[in-house]
């Protein structure tokens, strides 16, 4: 229910004000054209009283019911309608008051479509405010209803985004632990651990939260350090990042799934030992981040982004809506995936949280 | 018997459980489908122990490439689609982690099975699976002894050979034991269309359509090649071409 405009003062003072100065003005006027101060007064004081009453009638009424665009012809005939009710008991009373005053009735009855169209035109005006007032109050309603649903949209999508933590990996990963537990013990029990603070990682960090590249790197490390367990030495990995850029920021959890994609694609396109490569670098006001693996360019045919790509692009485009954050190139038989975070625009999302 | 599997660990676990089996002899424990393979023809195991997702080719892909698949027992970690071709045709699957003693149920299981035809059981497996996988994006073929993996937009089109289906490549033709119509089944039919009862074409080698005699075309490839349009095949190409 869209608020009264009486309910804000500033309202309350305008409308007082102004019909003050209505007031004033036809006391003014009908002393003109000859009545005398104490008529004037009278007539005048029982005609915008009525008036204002009208008015808080119309408030009323359009809060209730506002009508839709096609249909304001009705606001017309009430304004008609209220009008010749106002014109009316204004009669009804003014010519009881001054029954004897032959010179002021002659004054009323002549002063009659004057007053008629007067009315009418202060009312319209009123009316005209008010279906200004409650329709603009629908409309930031409805906004931030709209703004709240998409909101709810977004954060619903980068949990899902984020939750595609692939089954393979969990399950293979206590296949590998089960493993060692017979012929490695220490080793299944730091495994155990690794997988416990990667998962923990999943689940604590929000999808807003932006992390320094160092933290970042940590949790990748716990990723990779199980995959190395599973794949043994078949995968190996080189991370280069200069420890200047240590502390710039990127939106948690981004890195594991373009790491994740580049180990599968790697992997399961070639039966060589392979080497994943990740380098970062600054450039202008974004954090660059380069990521390669090996393929076989004669039985893969890349298209584009892998599914884990597609999900760190659109994430991205919900965070940035930018949509070229994310590129690829397939050059021999590596392949590169690139992605750029730009670095200003994260204090807003800091602040914002 | 024979152990598969891409991952190191997954395999030691296999050779630990079947500890309680001496007279299960592991002839060779592979890291990858080739290596299988070739395993396989060498020692021609009663049983080998599968993993699914491998690199290059996956466990599917590579029974499809042996003549006569042993008794297989799956051992994967998550696969959907696979799941309930297993319930039906294999011998058992296990889902890692497993345990032992659910590693020797599945032994025993295979043991009672023995004397049945695993072969059988093997094939209609590899249809069913084939069958509800997504549409397939590559060929496997063996060629001689290599192993070929063709993805499926290199093909120009198929063509009905007896048992086998010659799949044509710019590189010439490679014989896959499948029927056309498993073909038809398995590649996206918006970009493989059935011209003939013996030919299939990939619409993106089409280059034009001339008549041929009366009553029937014939589609010419970019590589050149001509390749028989039938007179319920014409029309077939034509609605899918928007001509």
């Amino acid at each position: 229910m869209a608020s009264s405009p009486l309910s804000v003062t500033r309202f309350k003072v305008i409308f007082s004000v102004c019909w003050l100065i209505i007031l004033a003005d036809q006391i003014f006027l009908l002393h003109y054209f000859g009545l005398s101060w104490k008529n004037a007064i009278v007539d005048s004081a029982v005609n915008v009283i009525l008036l204002i009453a009208a008015c808080l009638l119309v408030i009323m009424m359009l809060r209730y019911y506002l009508p839709q665009r096609e249909k304001y012809f009705h606001l017309v005939s009430w304004c008609v309608l209220i009008t010749i009710i106002v014109i009316l008991v204004t009669k009804v009373i003014l010519i009881n008051a001054f029954r004897h005053d032959e010179q002021y009735l002659t004054f009323f009855h002549r002063s009659i479509w004057v007053r008629i169209s007067l009315d009418l035109l202060l009312l319209g005006c009123f009316v005209l405010v008010t279906v200004v007032w409650y329709t603009w109050q629908e409309q930031s309603e409805r906004e931030v209803i709209r703004q709240d649903a998409e909101k709810l949209a977004r954060e619903a999508e980068l949990f899902k985004l984020r939750q595609q933590l692939q089954p393979h990996f969990l399950f293979n990963s206590l296949n590998s632990i089960t493993a060692l537990i017979g012929s490695r013990p220490q080793e299944a029990r730091k495994m155990v651990q690794q997988l416990s603070d990667f998962l923990r990682g999943t689940i604590r960090k929000e999808e807003y939260q932006w992390v320094t590249l160092k933290e970042e790197l940590q949790y990748l490390q716990l990723y990779l350090d199980i995959e190395k367990v599973r794949f043994g030495h078949r995968l190996s990995t080189k991370i280069e990042c200069d420890e200047s850029i240590y502390e710039m920021k990127l939106p948690a959890l981004l890195l594991q799934p373009i790491m994740e994609n580049a180990i599968k694609f790697g992997l399961y396109d070639t039966i060589d030992e392979i080497e994943i490569g990740l380098k970062a670098s600054k450039e202008d006001h974004h954090l660059v981040i380069t990521v390669t693996n090996p393929f076989d360019p004669e039985t893969s045919t890349p298209k584009g982004t892998g599914f884990g790509l597609q999900s760190v692009q659109r994430r991205l485009f919900l965070l940035f809506a930018r949509n070229d954050l994310v590129s690829t190139e397939a050059k021999e038989n590596i392949f590169t995936t690139t992605i750029k975070i730009p670095q200003h625009e994260q204090q807003s999302d800091n602040n914002r949280r | 018997m024979i152990i598969i599997d891409d991952e190191p660990l997954a395999r030691s676990i296999v050779v630990e459980y079947l500890q309680n089996f001496p007279d299960l002899t592991v002839a060779q424990v592979c890291s990858n489908g080739f290596e299988g393979v070739k395993a396989i023809q060498q020692y021609k195991p009663d049983l080998i122990i599968l993993d699914i997702q491998m690199p290059k080719i996956n466990g599917f892909e590579m029974l499809e490439l042996i003549e006569n698949p042993p008794a297989v027992i799956f051992a994967t970690a998550f696969d959907e689609y696979a799941i309930k071709a297993f319930e039906a045709h294999a011998i058992d699957y296990l889902l890692k982690p497993f345990n032992q003693e659910r590693f020797e149920k599945a032994i025993k299981k295979w043991r009672d099975t023995k004397n049945q035809s695993g072969e059988k059981q093997t094939r209609q497996l590899l249809e069913d699976v084939s069958l509800t996988a997504p549409q397939s994006e590559r060929i496997v073929i063996k060629d001689g002894s290599k192993i070929k993996i063709i993805p499926v937009q290199d093909v120009h089109y198929l063509e009905a050979a007896d048992d086998f289906v010659k799949v044509f490549t710019k590189e010439g033709y490679f014989l896959k034991n499948k029927t056309m119509s498993h073909f038809e089944q398995v590649l996206d039919p918006n970009q493989f269309v059935r011209s003939h009862r013996s030919y299939i074409i990939n619409l993106q080698q089409i280059t034009r359509i001339d008549p041929y005699e009366k009553d029937s075309h014939v589609a010419v490839l970019r590589s050149g090649a001509k390749v028989p349009v039938s007179r319920t095949g014409y029309p077939k190409l034509r609605s899918i071409l928007g001509l």
